[in-house]
């Protein structure tokens, strides 16, 4: 059945019901926008072709606000997942879509998150092919979050596991770090920079497919430091894999206006939020080639060798600081900064 | 980012430590007594670059760490009457005698963390019904935006808005400690920021009084090698004067325009100090004409309030007698996630420098 009644200027909880007003939401807005056979068959959810082993992701999002420079809550949550699923490496195809709406969302609001879902889902190759709203009263939630679950094959070539990090490897790093943190930010209540610092948000499934082309199982893991940063990463890592990491400090691509907003706001950026960079430990014999390539690659151009795996001081991630001495990177312990993705 | 990076060379840092070895000739214990350079100095693995004659002492200048508990409660019970504290972001994590402002806050607290008590001023302004009260935690750094802060809500007459006040002063703990009998320190680096407010004229009688150097030094690597260099040479010839390292950002007469802020608003009075004990005219308190925006008087919450426990060696660790590692508690029951006391809390904080950016050796 569609619909054709006008939609109100806000959300309303009638709209989470379940009923005619859901009905005319999700044909007007949500089947309208993201048009595929999967979506349209209407059942409770979608009968998607798929070979095994299968890889699934799941991501929420609750950022505040929900849009900020260089993005939106709705382009986060499906380059948040997408970029999971691809960190496993694997090739992501279907992503299911849940809203949990604020009463009182103002109509075009939404509208615009969903066109930015779309926009993002398209660039990263991705078909939404299931999903759910529900409305919340007014003051239970906070305009809108999102969750996505992301589907997709493994890379044929690619063998990403813990098991796999060596001593010796090399830690590569994709772009330029604590953007999206410092992004979100500055712009909140009372927080402006002179400087326009863009969010990072972007997918990187198309970068890491050509890497496990070229280079297959040289790539021997790979991480997005999304929240607790740099160091949640390299923690995690050192954990896990019972090895020690050694990072330059120097090395760390950093843009000079994030580097100054840390600097204004006593924050490290090494425990600042990112949403489009990954770190892949790789192969040390071929990481200078697997470098120049991703420096030749739109979303690379400022990656860097930023440290490697040890065999000494395991568990643990040391820094060198710029002037020669050491430091123990500890992981994140409570909150840096307040919901950031 | 100029006048950062250049500070920050390692040919520099390191041709200055090669000065300092070359003049020293005994131990000196010298108190570094900010702790933004305690961060600093460990958060660059410069204590392993120094020469080992020299040992540096982490000094009391993180203001959440000496932030009396009792206050913290007050702040708690303030959130829990359904007051809208705004803090600055260091403050929230740190313990009271029962939970920190980040807990009230999960309890349904209106807890607001802010980079400016200006901003406190505009959710005054947007919340006419509500009382709006800002924790005006710091040293001198602190005090003329915190001052600034009621002067703009007098201008404005809003009567929703007061402050609760923690302000503490350096000169005055400097003094305490040097007056302890245990105190062991030679020299003193002089906390930079404070001095870019207060200047550092004040200095002078300490430095003479007790014999003394005190240089006044900033905060990247390579102003803290040049401060240590400087307090090295003093006392290897014997001498105690004043000395500015920080020209760059510190005058001898400071800001003016900040402290005639400061003494508009605050006098002097005594202070207590977290894990120290009260140090006589050690802080600041509002003037008695800016007394409507002392949230102390307002709220009129002078109960007996529980005293700290005593596990957390704090004042042990403030004075410099003992390191953090040296605490029996360090890194086991007291973590930045489970803090016995407020040096663990405090980005400042010595115990947080020392478990968040230990050196390798330690």
């Amino acid at each position: 059945m569609k619909t054709s009644h006008p939609l109100p200027s806000t959300i309303q909880l009638a709209h989470g019901s379940g009923g005619q007003m859901t009905r005319e939401l999700l044909d007007q807005i949500v089947f309208n926008t993201f048009r595929n056979p999967y979506l349209e068959q209407k059942h409770d959810g979608a009968i998607v072709p798929l070979k095994g082993p299968v890889v699934i992701s799941t991501d929420s999002f609750v950022v505040s606000p929900i849009f900020f420079r260089g993005g939106d809550i709705g382009e986060l949550a499906v380059n948040g997942t997408v970029n999971d699923v691809a960190m496993c490496g694997a090739i992501p195809e279907f992503i299911s879509l849940g809203f949990i709406i604020e009463e009182g969302l103002e109509m075009a609001q939404f509208l615009r998150v969903v066109e930015s879902v779309r926009r993002a889902a398209e660039e990263a190759g991705v078909q939404v092919v299931t999903g759910d709203t529900k409305v919340v009263e007014s003051g239970k939630g906070d305009k809108i979050f999102i969750n996505t679950t992301g589907i997709g094959n493994p890379h044929p070539k690619g063998q990403i596991s813990m098991d796999r990090v060596r001593e010796g490897d090399h830690i590569l790093v994709s772009g330029p770090i604590a953007a999206h943190g410092m992004a979100i930010l500055s712009e909140r209540e009372g927080l402006e920079f002179e400087s326009d610092i863009q969010s990072d948000t972007t997918c990187l499934n198309h970068m890491v497919r050509e890497l496990l082309d070229i280079f297959g199982a040289d790539i021997h893991l790979l991480r997005d430091p999304t929240r607790g940063g740099l160091s949640g990463v390299c923690s995690e890592i050192a954990q896990d894999s019972g090895l020690g990491i050694l990072l330059r400090e120097n090395a760390i691509p950093l843009e000079k206006q994030v580097a100054a907003a840390c600097e204004i706001l006593g924050l490290d950026p090494l425990y600042v939020a990112n949403e489009g960079i990954f770190c892949a430990i790789v192969n040390p014999a071929v990481s200078t080639d697997i470098l120049q390539f991703m420096n030749q690659h739109p979303k690379g151009s400022k990656a860097a060798l930023v440290g490697e795996l040890l065999g000494a001081h395991p568990g643990k991630v040391v820094m060198k600081s710029p002037v020669g001495g050491t430091r123990i990177v500890t992981p994140l312990i409570g909150e840096q900064l307040p919901r950031i993705c | 980012m100029k006048h950062l990076t250049e500070y920050r060379d390692l040919e520099a840092t390191q041709q200055v430590i090669r000065q300092i070895e070359k003049v020293v000739t005994r131990p000196w214990k010298i108190m570094e007594i900010c702790g933004g350079q305690t961060h600093s100095l460990v958060r660059n693995g410069l204590l392993e670059l120094l020469p080992e004659e020299i040992q540096m002492i982490h000094g009391p200048g993180c203001p959440v760490c000496v932030t009396p508990m009792q206050l913290i409660d007050l702040a708690v019970e303030l959130m829990e009457q359904g007051v809208i504290l705004c803090s600055f972001g260091d403050m929230v994590r740190v313990p009271g005698s029962t939970i920190s402002l980040q807990e009230a806050k999960s309890r349904g607290g209106d807890l607001r963390i802010l980079y400016s008590p200006l901003e406190a001023i505009r959710i005054a302004k947007e919340n006419p019904d509500r009382e709006v009260v800002f924790f005006a935690v710091g040293f001198e750094t602190t005090a003329p935006a915190n001052a600034l802060s009621v002067l703009q809500a007098e201008k404005e007459g809003l009567s929703n808005y007061s402050i609760l006040v923690s302000h503490v002063l350096v000169p005055p703990a400097m003094e305490g400690i040097l007056d302890d009998p245990l105190c062991a320190i030679d020299a003193f680096l002089g906390a930079g920021h404070v001095c870019a407010i207060m200047g550092y004229r004040q200095y002078h009688p300490i430095a003479e009084k007790y014999k003394i150097p005190i240089v006044v030094t900033g905060f990247e690597p390579l102003d803290l090698v040049q401060g240590i260099y400087r307090a090295v040479a003093q006392l290897e010839k014997g001498e105690y004067r004043v000395e500015n390292q920080y020209a760059r950002a510190v005058t001898e007469e400071g800001n003016l325009a900040a402290q005639n802020v400061i003494h508009q608003v605050f006098e002097v009075a005594d202070r207590q100090w977290r894990g120290i004990g009260t140090i006589p005219m050690s802080g600041y308190a509002l003037k008695e004409e800016y007394h409507a925006y002392d949230a102390g008087r307002r709220f009129s919450l002078e109960k007996e309030r529980p005293q700290d426990p005593g596990e957390c060696i704090a004042g042990a660790i403030l004075k410099g007698q003992k390191k953090p590692h040296q605490c029996p508690h360090f890194g086991t029951k007291c973590t930045p996630r489970t803090p016995l006391g407020a040096p663990m809390v405090s980005s400042e904080g010595a115990c947080a420098a020392y478990y968040h950016f230990a050196s390798t050796n330690t």
